[in-house]
């Protein structure tokens, strides 16, 4: 097929699309038949292949959870979804051999140069397979693993196979049960002990076709005393029908290890966004969520951490941004398993419009552990009348020698502050991101400088955006 | 014509009529003041003329040099060059001040061009000083937690940042005590020059004292009934508003 150069461009930066061929697609629907299909392409054994099929059971058995979450669930129809889309390429080593018309996605996407200026591996997955995947030759002699999932499991199913599958059992919920049947791509990481990774490691997902699911698998694992930072970057182009984005995510930090996970996802509005991501630190060890979540018409996502090591620590800090006609439910989980083990979990949410954000929590400190710490702390800004936002914080700690501080907090932009901002020149587009940035402030000082330049621009697009 | 000319302005809010047929001319290089009791439509006036949505402008003409700013949205009548300091300034929570002062700023220069920063800094500490306003005061956020002196001065440390053409300040001496009073009238006396011309909304002679106006004029029931000298203002303060109410009704009886 002749390639369009420069069809659907609109402002936002992911919102673009090139034609594509594809050689390996399972076709509409979820079957046996597409399981199968997808262990046959990938060439698996038996073992995960089995896997998959049990997943699929387990997803065909369980309820959509409209019992507690949104009724819109209901809008997916899993029969009109592609579950495995590729160009059967092998992940490249440069970007030069990446095929033509992924290479312009990504480089207009500005990975190419974000890798160049401060990244020590980069993935970059389109659609179902990475197309792209690299890591500093130093990184290789210290022994650092950064591979696919199929790679990982392929090359190296002695570390695999013993962390697969065990911080998310597959029947966690519906959509871990999804992914584990049917998953393609994500990162296998595994750093060796004492390694410390400096410089970040990212991966980038980009959806690129219709009616497409997209559902990576992420193992990371930090062996005692490794540290390594994490980030995860996503886009879609807008189409008019629904795109499911459904991964599962687990880390394992071992004793002392250092575990930060990082991601700014700019998915655009007929996104379906539904993830499993949880962390399991051992003594002493640390994992920390960054999760900022901009766009997609519903994103469901709680990541969370099971402390189970004493004096292990887990935080939480997120961002949710929902736009018009968006509905962000988003939130933390904090199971401690072991005595002196703290968490922290920060939470602030903008709705905008009809936007609605939620936020929904879970601390879990039984009676006998001690000295084991939580703060939570949720707020949300709400701008224009019609935004909705809910807070269902699930705080169950027991135990007197055990202690939870929470604090939540709803304000507005009122017509004034946006008035009076207008008065000094700005825009009313620039005063919503001044306030919403001002909002943010001192969670986004937290992160790395690349990615709260990336957030401010981002929450501008979107402000621009809602005012029209 | 280089003023703020404002002709046969009305304004309504929620229906209701707050400014008759209220006409005002403040020249380029000319410092006016407009007093007048309470509820006469003084910031009325001040948020209309500055594009408030709730002000609904039924009849009249606000010309900035010449140009109509009726119709035209806030931040475009801001970047026109008309500066309103408020009576009751919005508190902005986690902006601080130097990025919102440089944000205003950056709004003003053309497409692609930057804002130095090292000048910046150097003019805005220039300023600070000028008011004496703590350097602290930089990474605050807008207004919070200010007290009502310093929000006052935050007010002016933007306009003395903004160089605005023309500058409404609406009862900016409430609030302040004797020595901020004649630092805030200090600096604008600094900005006092053939290229700005300013309305001063006070109910106080005393600070008239301080920035000598040009004109003084009396507002009642949404529009000027008298104009005067410096000399009018002291008037007012000797004799009160029923003055001019008895005045008014004897003129319209
Ligand atoms: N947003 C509003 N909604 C309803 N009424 C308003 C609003 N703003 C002003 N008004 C009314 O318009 C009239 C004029 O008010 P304005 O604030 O302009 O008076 P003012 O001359 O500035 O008074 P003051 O000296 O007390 O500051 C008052 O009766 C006031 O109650
Ligand atoms: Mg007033």
């Amino acid at each position: 097929m002749q390639e369009k150069p420069s069809i659907d461009i609109d402002r936002s930066k992911g919102d673009f699309h090139y034609e594509t061929d594809y050689a390996y697609d399972a076709g509409l629907g979820l079957s046996e038949k597409t399981v199968n299909y997808i262990a046959d392409v990938k060439e698996e054994d038996d073992w995960i292949r089995d896997f998959r099929l049990k997943a699929l059971r387990i997803f065909q058995e369980k309820p959509l959870p409209t019992h507690w979450a949104s009724e819109d669930l209901l809008s997916i129809n899993f029969d009109k979804i592609r579950y495995y889309l590729s160009k059967g390429q092998q992940p490249s080593r440069t970007w030069e051999e990446v095929p033509d018309d992924i290479k312009k996605t990504f480089e207009r996407l500005g990975i190419p140069e974000q890798e160049r200026k401060f990244l020590a591996g980069v993935e970059a997955q389109f659609d179902s397979e990475a197309a792209y995947s690299r890591m500093k030759d130093n990184l290789a002699k210290d022994g650092v693993i950064f591979v696919g999932s199929t790679e990982g499991l392929m090359k190296h199913p002695e570390i695999f196979r013993k962390f697969f599958g065990k911080v998310i059992p597959t029947g966690d919920n519906k959509f871990s049960a999804l992914n584990s049947a049917v998953f393609s791509g994500g990162s296998f990481i595994y750093i060796p002990p004492g390694v410390k990774v400096k410089q970040p490691l990212q991966a980038y997902f980009r959806i690129n076709a219709e009616n497409f699911g997209q559902f990576e698998r992420t193992l990371i694992i930090a062996d005692e005393g490794a540290e390594v930072t994490y980030m995860e970057g996503c886009t879609a182009p807008k189409f008019e029908t629904t795109t499911l984005h459904s991964a599962v995510v687990e880390l394992v930090a071992l004793k002392g290890a250092k575990i930060q996970y990082i991601t700014v996802q700019n998915w655009s509005n007929n996104v379906f966004n539904l993830v499993t991501k949880r962390g399991l630190a051992e003594e002493e060890a640390e994992i920390r969520w960054i999760d900022c979540n901009i766009g997609s018409r519903l994103t469901m996502k709680y990541p969370g951490v099971i402390l189970k090591g004493r004096k292990a620590r887990g935080e939480v800090l997120s961002i949710a941004l929902a736009g018009d006609g968006q509905h962000q439910d988003t939130g933390a989980k904090m199971i401690h398993a072991a005595d002196e083990t703290s968490s922290n979990i920060i939470a602030k949410s903008i709705s905008l419009g009809t936007g609605r954000s939620s936020y929904r929590g879970l601390v879990h400190i039984p009676k006998h552990l001690k000295n084991c710490k939580n703060n939570t702390e949720c707020d949300a800004l709400l701008i224009n009348s019609n935004s909705r936002t809910d807070t269902y914080p699930a705080i169950d700690v027991r135990g007197e020698r055990n202690s939870v501080q929470h604090e939540a907090s709803v304000s507005k932009v009122s017509a004034e502050q946006i008035f009076y901002m207008q008065q000094r020149g700005l825009s009313e587009a620039e005063a919503m991101s001044l306030s919403v940035n001002g909002f943010i402030n001192d969670l986004v000082r937290e992160f790395p400088m690349e990615y709260s330049v990336e957030l401010k621009r981002l929450i501008e697009l979107e402000m621009e955006g809602s005012v029209g | 014509m280089n003023a703020l000319n404002i002709q046969d302005l009305n304004v309504n809010i929620e229906g209701k009529p707050i400014l008759k047929n209220f006409s005002l001319t403040v020249p380029k290089g000319e410092v006016h003041a407009l007093m007048g009791p309470n509820g006469t439509g003084k910031s009325t006036l001040a948020k209309a003329l500055a594009g408030h949505e709730a002000y609904e402008i039924t009849g009249g003409k606000a010309l900035l040099d010449g140009a109509d700013l009726v119709g035209l949205e806030p931040d475009e009548i801001a970047r026109a060059g008309l500066f309103m300091a408020f009576q009751y300034p919005s508190e902005i929570p986690g902006v601080s001040i130097a990025n919102f002062i440089r944000a205003a700023i950056q709004a003003r220069l053309p497409e692609g061009e930057n804002l130095q920063a090292t000048a910046y800094y150097k003019e805005l500490y220039d300023k600070m000083d000028a008011l004496a306003i703590d350097r602290k005061f930089t990474s605050r956020a807008v207004n919070e937690g200010f007290s009502g002196g310093e929000k006052k001065r935050c007010e002016i440390l933007q306009m003395m940042m903004l160089k605005p053409a023309y500058a409404i300040l609406d009862e900016t001496d409430s609030g302040l005590d004797i020595d901020a009073l004649k630092i805030v009238s200090q600096g604008v006396n600094a900005m006092r020059g053939p290229d700005m011309g300013t309305l001063i909304i006070t109910h106080y002679q005393r600070l008239l004292n301080y920035i000598q106006p040009d004109k003084v004029h009396v507002m009642w029931d949404g529009r000027i009934v008298r104009s005067g000298g410096k000399e009018l203002a002291l008037e007012l303060e000797e004799k009160g508003y029923d003055w001019v109410k008895e005045e008014l009704a004897a003129a319209t009886a």
